[in-house]
This record gives structure tokens, C-alpha cells and sequence, in this order.
């Protein structure tokens, strides 16, 4: 077992391309320069720091990458400074490698089918108005404190059969393992135990009354031999359900209203032809996709001719590949209405994330809401907007005014 | 006379991303699990060939064909 570790400051990063650092405030502030300049220098980076840690900048190197099992396993998902025990962190199906992998994602899909999201899509609707209800008449609002947080964290409440107003203690949770635990594994751990405590109430209720949830719909599955899951691989299924179902789509719809804030001919068009609205998400989040994954090396290979080494982790940066000119035409710039759009903001191979249907719903959504509501609006001059650090990147603040300037 | 097209999602490469089936609805379903295969044989009706690119076009995985018949 690895020790607890002790939160440690990283020196600032000088030297981009050969000492990278996602957790550095140049790149939490604004990456897409740092990409580019990566990208320029070579097809993989590396750094020494998070124990050693490559960097694919290319969408090639990304893809070769994402489709390698046999030489990148998923058992460690974040880079940080440490290496926690894999075992105690395993989520599965997304710390899972073949052929764990796909009896275990099999199990989850069915609830996050585009149909089944169309079931839930009213009340996601009448989350976004019972949301804006609550800050409309002010005239001005933190979206991400009082919008974007709150759709995907009482969706996936809703969705798990736990009480929407438990969703605070949620967030809570996912801020100390996807933020607060890179540097502070103390962290980790205690918001793991948390999650354990609290699920396992949930699930002693279930097993005594079954209900139309995710919870008792776990409980209820069968593995490939006809038996009932283990309790840990309930836990573990359930902790990802929230980990992976809230910051990142919280960031993908606050990136979204930032960008909308912020250029007033998208959302004009937007509010002129709201049928664009799919289309936009889809290049929102091509631009700014909010999820980094990471890969363990386990056999040395080469990746776009870049020898690459066992001990070493890879941040598999999904946002940087869709902003890879070769791939994309105008990479750096929101084209509202692009066409062809292979954006790999949802992974690529085996790993291609499940609550893909819902995340699309929900962004869609709270888009439209919004827009019915607030057709205008922009960034609060007197405000700042701050982003998260790490593995998902999306506004944590982000003050708008409403009507014309 | 124009030709006809004929769409085909690769199982193994697919992972259902479902990008297909909100371009083109007509020409892809999806299974229980959400991914995708092509509605009946694959032939493009008259006036879809247009769909059956674009779907081509923003499949992540690039696991669908288009073949002109």
C-alpha cells in the first residue's frame, strides 16, 4: 500500500515541453496555447513530474493511444502525484482492461441509451427552470455556482434514486478526489470512505425495497455466470456514476455559457435558429472539451514514432486532439455550425464514455432553457471567472450580467 | 441515372457514440446497448445521400462505410 501522501506546491512550470504540469495555473488559466506548442515540439511530450507522466498532443497519437489496450491500461485513470493502491480506487468499467472491460460496460449501458435520455429529458427541463426561476429577477447570476453545477448533479441524483438535495454532498465528494486529491491523497481517501457510508445506507435500503433506480438496477444485475455483482463492484460503479456524471458536464455547459456570454454572434444565431442548437453542442465540445483521462504505459511501445516506457503514466488529453489542426480545420476557432465534427471529447475505443447520451441531453437542454429565458447576456465585468484544475476543466465561476450592454 | 448508396457500421469498431443516429435516423438504429447498425440492408433511400455522409463524417470511431452501388 502506498503511503499517505502529503500535499506538496509544484514549482511553475518554465519549460513546457520538456516539464509539463496540467495542474500548473498557465494551463488551468488558458491550455490551448500550451497544447500548441507542445504539439509543435513533438507528437508525445514527456515529464518527470506525477512520477513520470507522457503527453500524446496530436489527435493521432491520442486515437493510437485510446486503442491500445494491450500496451496502456486503464487500472490508474488520473495522474497525480502519487500512485494509490489500484484496487482501492477501482470503478469499473472505466479502471478496467479487456476482458474485465466489457461485460462490465455492458452492464451500464442500457440506462444511458439516446431513449432512455429521452425519458428523463423533462425533468432535466424542469430542473433548468427551477434553477433560473431562483436567480432570473436578480438581473445577474454566478452560472456556475447557481446553473451549470446543479443540472448534472441532480440529474445523476435523480437517475441514482438518491434525494436531489443530497447533491451538494456529492459535489462536495468529487471536488476532494478530482481536485483537492491530486496533490492530497488524504483527501481521496476520506471522500471514498464518505461515499461508502453513504452508498451502502442506499443500498441496504434497496435490497429491503427495490425501486425504479440505478441503485436497485445494480443491485438487481447479474455477471455473465447468472450472479448477483459484487458489493464492490456496486460501490465502485456507483462512485464512478457520480464522479464521472457531474464535474464533466457542470464544465461542458459552464465552457458552453462562457462562450456564449462572451460572443454574442453565436448566440444570436443560436436564438434565431435554435434547431443549430445539437450541431453547436457538438462543436462546444469539440473546443472545449472538459475531460482529460490518463493511461498507465505497461509494455514499452511507440506512439507516432515516440518510444514510450512502462512506469510511466499518460494524460490521454482528449481536449488537446480536438484542437489539432490536422484534423480539424480552424482547430483554434468556434465554428458554430461545423459539419464534420469526429471530436473525441468523449474518448475514443472501449472506453468511450457512458453517460455520452446524457451529457449531450443535458448540455442541450440547459442550453435552450437558457436561451428561452436569457436570450441576452454577458460576462460581468466586475466579476472573474475562474476554471478547475486537473482532469476536468470547466468554469467554477462564472459571473454574467442579463439583458443588453 | 444517380447512384445508389449503401451504409454499413462496423461492429467491432463501433462504440456507440450514436452520432449516426442523431444525423441520420433513417439509415441507422441502435441495440440495446446503444450501439449502432444499419436499418435493414443499408441502402441509401433516394434524397438521404447527404445523410449518409454526414453520419460518415462524425462517426469518432470511423466504423462507418459508405459504398456507391
Amino acid at each position: 500500500m502506498s503511503d499517505v501522501s502529503t500535499p506538496t506546491a509544484h514549482p511553475p512550470v518554465t519549460d513546457w515541453v520538456n516539464d509539463f504540469d496540467h495542474t500548473d495555473p498557465k494551463w488551468t488559466e488558458n491550455p490551448f496555447p500550451i497544447w500548441d506548442e507542445l504539439r509543435a515540439a513533438s507528437p508525445v511530450v514527456r515529464t518527470e513530474r506525477f512520477l513520470g507522466c507522457y503527453l500524446p498532443t496530436t489527435y493521432e497519437a491520442v486515437r493510437e493511444i485510446a486503442n491500445d489496450t494491450e500496451h496502456f491500461s486503464s487500472r490508474r485513470v488520473i495522474v497525480r502525484d502519487v500512485r494509490p493502491e489500484v484496487a482501492r480506487n477501482a470503478a469499473p468499467p472505466i479502471t478496467s482492461d479487456p476482458p474485465e472491460h466489457k461485460p462490465a460496460k455492458q452492464l451500464l449501458l442500457p440506462p444511458f441509451t439516446p431513449d432512455a435520455m429521452k425519458k428523463l429529458e423533462p425533468r432535466i427541463r424542469a430542473i433548468c427552470n427551477e434553477l433560473i426561476d431562483g436567480f432570473i429577477a436578480d438581473g445577474k447570476v454566478d452560472a456556475a455556482a447557481h446553473y451549470t453545477k446543479h443540472i448534472p448533479a441532480r440529474a445523476i441524483a435523480y437517475m441514482l434514486g438518491i434525494p436531489e438535495s443530497d447533491s451538494d454532498l456529492c459535489i462536495n465528494w468529487i471536488h476532494m478526489i478530482l481536485e483537492l486529491g491530486i496533490k492530497d491523497e488524504s483527501k481521496l481517501v476520506q471522500a471514498i470512505q464518505e461515499m461508502s457510508g453513504y452508498f451502502a445506507d442506499h443500498i441496504e435500503q434497496r435490497k429491503q425495497k427495490p425501486a425504479d433506480d440505478l441503485i436497485s438496477y445494480l443491485i438487481n444485475a447479474r455477471d455473465k455466470n447468472g450472479q448477483p455483482l459484487e458489493d464492490s463492484h456496486v460501490h465502485g460503479s456507483l462512485r464512478l456514476l457520480l464522479i464521472a456524471g457531474i464535474d464533466t458536464t457542470w464544465s461542458a455547459i459552464g465552457s458552453s455559457l462562457w462562450h456564449l456570454a462572451k460572443t454574442p454572434a453565436d448566440r444570436e444565431r443560436l436564438l434565431a435558429e435554435p434547431a443549430l442548437i445539437p450541431t453547436a453542442v457538438e462543436e462546444l465540445l469539440r473546443a472545449y472539451a472538459p475531460v482529460t483521462m490518463a493511461r498507465e504505459v505497461m509494455k514499452e511501445t511507440t506512439i507516432s514514432g515516440c518510444p514510450v516506457k512502462p512506469g510511466n503514466m499518460v494524460l490521454l488529453s482528449f481536449p488537446a486532439a480536438n484542437r489539432d489542426p490536422k484534423m480539424f480545420p480552424d482547430a483554434d476557432k468556434v465554428v458554430i455550425d461545423r459539419r464534420e465534427n469526429r471530436h473525441a471529447a468523449f474518448g475514443l475505443g472501449i472506453h468511450r464514455c457512458v453517460g455520452s447520451n446524457l451529457a449531450r441531453m443535458e448540455m442541450q437542454v440547459a442550453i435552450e432553457e437558457w436561451l428561452k429565458r436569457i436570450p441576452d447576456f454577458r460576462l460581468d465585468p466586475a466579476g472573474t471567472v475562474t476554471w478547475s484544475q486537473g482532469t476536468v476543466r470547466g468554469p467554477r465561476q462564472l459571473p454574467v450580467l442579463f439583458g443588453k450592454a | 441515372m444517380a447512384e445508389r448508396l449503401r451504409v454499413h457500421v462496423d461492429p467491432d469498431k463501433c462504440q456507440g457514440h450514436a452520432r449516426c443516429k442523431a444525423l441520420a435516423p433513417e439509415l441507422f438504429e441502435l441495440d440495446e446497448y446503444g450501439n449502432a447498425h444499419e436499418v435493414g440492408d443499408g441502402t441509401v433511400p433516394a434524397g438521404l445521400e447527404d445523410k449518409a455522409w454526414l453520419a460518415k463524417s462524425n462517426c469518432p470511431e470511423i466504423a462507418i462505410e459508405v459504398t456507391e452501388e
